[in-house]
């Protein structure tokens, strides 16, 4: 499968300005949240500083749709608070199960229905960031789980985080009901 | 005012530290290097989450809070990966997770088809 290149040498000219601005703004917003002087030799040297970087981004070719993802800002208002509430309850349930010793550790392999490299990361990062559930290997469009015990694998075998990140990143939602390779 | 703010971060920050105490116990309990993955998640999901949270309610609207916000998403988004790069290092070093037979067999497979492009299934 090709590698999606949808980035700043893709021919997309408008996305590339809107990157480059983007990353420049975000630059600026750190230096100034992180400094919070308004010196003339301080700002001078910020504006210094992200000018360097921005040029370097560029050289580098990784202000891409990968390596800078700011088309998610806006799906993402609906994704983060849902990844972060599914974080609080696994981490509930997991907290009990280690008080509890009621543990099953299993493996399974689900399959990752978003379209391109940036979108299986973001499904794998969101896995693992789940307590109770860990990728442990990324093979094509198969993520290899590690689950503490069933509850948590079975709320992966649902597919519900899958078909959310398939929304975030835009890609169509798959309808087969089976998340799981393999099962029976 | 004051004191309701004091009271509201040392309860979000006591949490914290008890999700950090029931990681650490379950790193320490679990039988092997993935079961103890999980308990390390505890750690920089909620424990962390938790006692940034009571800190934002201690330094109110300066730029210290945006600092602790930035250092929050950061290890938001470094966690994963370092949980991963550590299971793929265990995974290469023949260190497989304990699990039942059926089980077993997948996760061997996973470390015989991980360079090839077929995959399973």
């Amino acid at each position: 499968m090709p590698r999606m290149r949808l980035g700043c040498f893709s021919g997309v000219e408008g996305d590339y300005v809107t990157r480059t601005l983007g990353l420049a703004a975000a630059l600026a917003a750190f230096w100034v949240l992180l400094s919070g002087y308004w010196l003339p030799l301080i700002i001078a040297l910020g504006i210094a500083s992200i000018a360097l970087c921005v040029v370097i981004a560029r050289r580098l070719d990784v202000c891409d749709r990968e390596g800078y993802p700011i088309h998610l800002t806006v799906p993402g208002i609906t994704y983060f608070p849902w990844l972060v509430k599914e974080i609080v309850v696994s981490n509930i349930t997991v907290a009990k199960a280690i008080l509890t010793g009621d543990v099953n550790p299993q493996v399974l392999q689900v399959r990752a229905s978003q379209s391109d490299a940036l979108g299986r990361t973001v499904y794998a990062n969101s896995i693992t960031l789940t307590p109770g559930t860990v990728s442990i290997s990324v093979d094509e469009d198969v993520i290899t789980v590690h689950a503490l015990m069933d509850e948590t694998a079975d709320g992966l075998r649902s597919g519900e985080m899958n078909a959310r990140v398939c929304n975030l990143m835009g890609d169509s939602v798959p309808t087969d009901t089976k998340h799981e390779v393999g099962a029976a | 005012m004051e004191a309701a703010l004091d009271v509201l971060s040392w309860i979000f920050i006591v949490t914290g530290l008890a999700f950090c105490l029931i990681g650490g116990y379950g790193l320490l309990k679990m039988r092997d290097m993935f079961a103890r993955l999980h308990a390390a998640s505890l750690i920089d999901t909620l424990g962390v989450g938790f006692v940034f949270i009571g800190l934002m309610f201690q330094v109110g609207f300066t730029l210290v809070l945006a600092k602790l916000v930035i250092v929050l998403l950061l290890i938001f988004f470094t966690g994963p990966t370092a949980t991963f790069a550590l299971a793929r290092a265990a995974i290469n070093h023949n260190s497989l997770p304990a699990v039942d037979d059926a089980d077993k067999k997948l996760a061997a497979e996973t470390k015989s088809t991980d360079r090839s492009q077929g995959g399973i299934g």
